[in-house]
């Protein structure tokens, strides 16, 4: 009986110390030294692998942040939901200077609202945007505008855009961290990514002002289909005294970078097609299109 | 006896060939026709005319692109060039487009306008394909696909032994294939004989659906008189006049996934395109005008319409002598089955259009979805050996690695699979959005 128990201890020692060893040649051949920094840095990141950044999840950045270091500069890198407070605790980490980072956030471009853009056709398909717009213009009519059924709102991992019932079109919420998931899935590029606000003394004061439509078309075209479409005139391209504002293809853009905020295009816009976060200074000669983008 | 038929899948939609008894008319000309530059598959063409340039009937007015696949396009009219300008085709978006005034109806003196039949072949096969391809001929079925492409038989490709032409019209609605056959037979043989003297095939087969006898008896009639041409009755199942289902059933080879009827030996061929191929080598002239049909159950009057390339969709309206009915609910470009809803009437007719079909709310309104309930009914008539259920589930959670895996590119988008199924589900929808997605992907992985 005890020899039974003493062969089998002696064997299974033996098979135990047998593959003790291979496992420990097999450890210390194959050793990936992985720097201890990278998990520290995933650990100040968000950890909600939006994306955004452009690497796959915040592991992903954080490799990236750790091997920049190593090459001594990290100002390229940016966390973009995580935003200055995030970055600045890991440029404390690393040791290193962290670039400079507009706070971004998405903006709407359309006004075809169901008042502005009445509806012309019914569509009775799959709900889901990209396939509207590859079959055919869209329930309006406008080949530009928002169709309405939310790509946007189900890849948003922050449930920070929705569908306003009543105008059909989609609401970008303040807690947008401007990861970009949106602005992809947009079939017709609606959403852009513009600074929060102009920037004073290292904070943004949340006041923007954008073109609300991306129509090329010519305005009379554009205009029979949306009443909010932006006609090309031109009118706040003169009107604006930075010369922020650019004109091509019957269309008009707002250049973040130039603009002051003043508000004068939004008093000179026919069509109400330009829209701000604030109310611009009253020189009210029609009214202005002004509601704060909640 | 037994008809020929493919042998997976398949449904049997209601026909509702209402305007089969209507011989073709001839539509007459409009002020001003726009003649879009993308109506083929492929790269669209290179406008060659500008502003206030006067052009004949036929007179070339833009030129194929510099890629493989495009076509040449001709003017449809005469007169004078108004503009080359944004205009809204079948799907509501805006393309390029020449725009051109109607004064009179002068003809390119090249073109041979004697309605008499020629018979007599004097160009060599090279000289067949050189003037299919300059004469802008595409596939006339509804795909428009460069007919010249398929006679080029390029490196190790064995030539073909067989050219299929496919005379089945199984969409339901459209008859303008069936009046051709009808009306013209020898032109059509012509053609075929044409077309296999410069695929250098010694035999033709015809494939016609079993529902169109007198088409079939008034065609096996005439083919005796021309060597090497059979025709053959096929049994009424759609998608019969699908490449791959109807080479299936005519000379029963399976194309493989992924590659081209050319690779089994055949040509496939539409009979609107062996016509046009006829009209192009004898009579030289180009394609600027098909059969366009004009169908729908609430017309009092339909009718199959010689159109010119470039009239207004209206045109075909107003040749009817109707309004549109009150009850209109939709628009179709094509069959019902595979054509696509149109915004406007405004659109013209390009190389494309087989037809246009007004529905009525009953025939066109969906009917609301319910849940897969598992019956398979959709793999089962799927011509194709898919599982559209799978596909559509992929497709619509963006698994586009899965759907490749799971064969979507195979799809021909025939629809069978959403007309069968029991809930309703937006089967095909979804699979053409995977389908999409993936052959993006695939494009983008190819080294440039």
């Amino acid at each position: 009986m005890s020899a039974v128990i003493l062969y089998s201890v002696i064997t299974l020692g033996v098979v135990a110390a047998g593959s003790a060893i291979i496992l420990f040649v097999i450890a210390s051949k194959f050793r990936v030294d992985e720097d201890p920094r990278i998990d520290e840095v995933a650990a100040l990141l968000p950890g909600a692998n939006c994306g955004g950044c452009g690497y796959p999840g915040c592991r992903g950045l954080a490799e990236a942040l750790v091997k920049a270091a190593d090459n001594g500069d990290i100002s390229a890198l940016m966390c973009p939901p995580g935003g200055m407070t995030t970055m600045a605790g890991i440029s404390e980490f690393l040791g290193l200077k962290a670039g400079d980072m507009l706070p971004m956030i998405a903006v709407v471009r359309c006004g075809g609202s169901k008042e502005k853009a009445p509806t012309k056709f019914e569509y009775d398909g799959p709900s889901k945007c990209a396939i509207s717009h590859s079959l055919f213009l869209g329930e309006s009519g406008c080949p530009y505008g928002c169709i309405g059924m939310g790509d946007c709102v189900s890849v948003c991992k922050f449930n920070a855009i929705y569908i306003d019932q009543e105008t059909g079109l989609p609401v970008v919420k303040d807690n947008c961290v401007a990861c970009g998931a949106c602005v992809k899935a947009c079939p017709r590029r609606i959403i852009e990514l513009r600074p929060v606000g102009q920037v004073e003394n290292g904070n943004t004061n949340g006041k923007r002002v954008w073109v609300n439509c991306i129509n090329k078309e010519k305005g009379a075209v554009a205009m029979k289909n949306c009443k909010a479409a932006c006609i090309g005139c031109g009118k706040c391209a003169k009107a604006c005294p930075s010369s922020a504002i650019t004109l091509k293809d019957n269309l008009a853009y707002i250049d973040p970078m130039k603009c002051t905020v003043c508000g004068e295009c939004i008093q000179v816009c026919p069509t109400g097609a330009i829209k701000a976060t604030f109310k611009p200074e009253p020189k009210p000669k029609q009214e202005p299109a002004s509601e704060p983008a909640a | 006896m037994k008809l020929k038929t493919f042998k997976i899948g398949g449904v049997h939609p209601p026909e509702n060939k209402i305007s089969a008894n209507m011989a073709i008319q001839v539509l007459g000309l409009p002020k001003q026709v726009s003649i879009p530059l993308s109506q083929h598959l492929g790269a669209p063409s290179v406008p060659l005319v500008k502003q206030g340039d006067i052009v004949k009937t036929g007179t070339l007015i833009a030129r194929k692109a510099d890629a493989f696949i495009s076509a040449n396009i001709h003017s449809s009219v005469s007169g004078k060039v108004l503009r080359i300008d944004d205009v809204m085709d079948a799907t509501g978006y805006r393309n390029k487009a020449i725009i051109i005034q109607v004064e009179e109806d002068v003809w390119e003196e090249s073109i041979d306008r004697s309605p008499e039949l020629k018979k007599d072949i004097d160009c060599s096969p090279e000289e067949i394909v050189k003037k299919i391809e300059d004469m802008g001929i595409v596939g006339l079925g509804g795909a428009a696909f460069p007919t010249h492409i398929k006679y080029m038989v390029s490196g190790d490709r064995k030539a073909p032994d067989t050219l299929i032409i496919n005379g089945v019209e199984c969409e339901p609605y459209l008859t303008s294939d069936y009046r051709l056959m009808l009306e013209k037979t020898d032109e059509i043989m012509v053609g075929i004989t044409i077309m296999m003297k410069a695929a250098k095939t010694p035999k033709a087969v015809i494939g016609i659906e079993a529902n169109k006898p007198d088409a079939i008896v008034k065609m096996q009639e005439k083919a005796k008189d021309y060597p090497g041409i059979e025709v053959i009755g096929l049994k009424v199942q759609y998608p019969q006049g699908a490449e791959k289902q109807l080479i299936k059933a005519l000379v029963n080879r399976e194309v493989p996934s992924g590659r081209l009827p050319l690779d089994v030996g055949v040509i496939v061929n539409n009979v609107g395109t062996a016509f046009a191929v006829y009209e192009a080598v004898q009579k030289n002239k180009p394609l600027i005008d098909r059969v366009v049909t004009f169908t729908g159950k609430k017309l009092k009057k339909t009718g199959n319409f010689l159109a010119r390339i470039g009239v207004p969709s209206t045109m075909l309206l107003e040749a009817t002598g109707e309004t549109m009915p009150e009850t209109t609910a939709k628009i179709i470009s094509g069959g019902p089955m595979m054509g696509k809803a149109v915004s406007t009437l405004e659109i013209p007719i390009t190389k494309g259009t087989s037809g246009l079909v007004i529905l009525d709310e009953a025939e066109a309104k969906r009917i609301p979805t319910s849940n897969c309930i598992r019956c398979a009914k959709c793999a089962s008539v799927c011509p194709m050996g898919l599982e559209p259920y799978l596909l559509q589930k992929l497709a619509y959670r963006e698994y586009f690695d899965r759907c490749e895996t799971e064969a979507i590119t195979d799809c021909i988008e025939c629809g069978s699979c959403s007309y069968t199924c029991p809930s309703s589900l937006p089967l095909l929808d979804y699979i053409r959005f995977g389908k999409s997605n993936v052959l993006r992907i695939q494009r983008e992985r190819r080294p440039k």
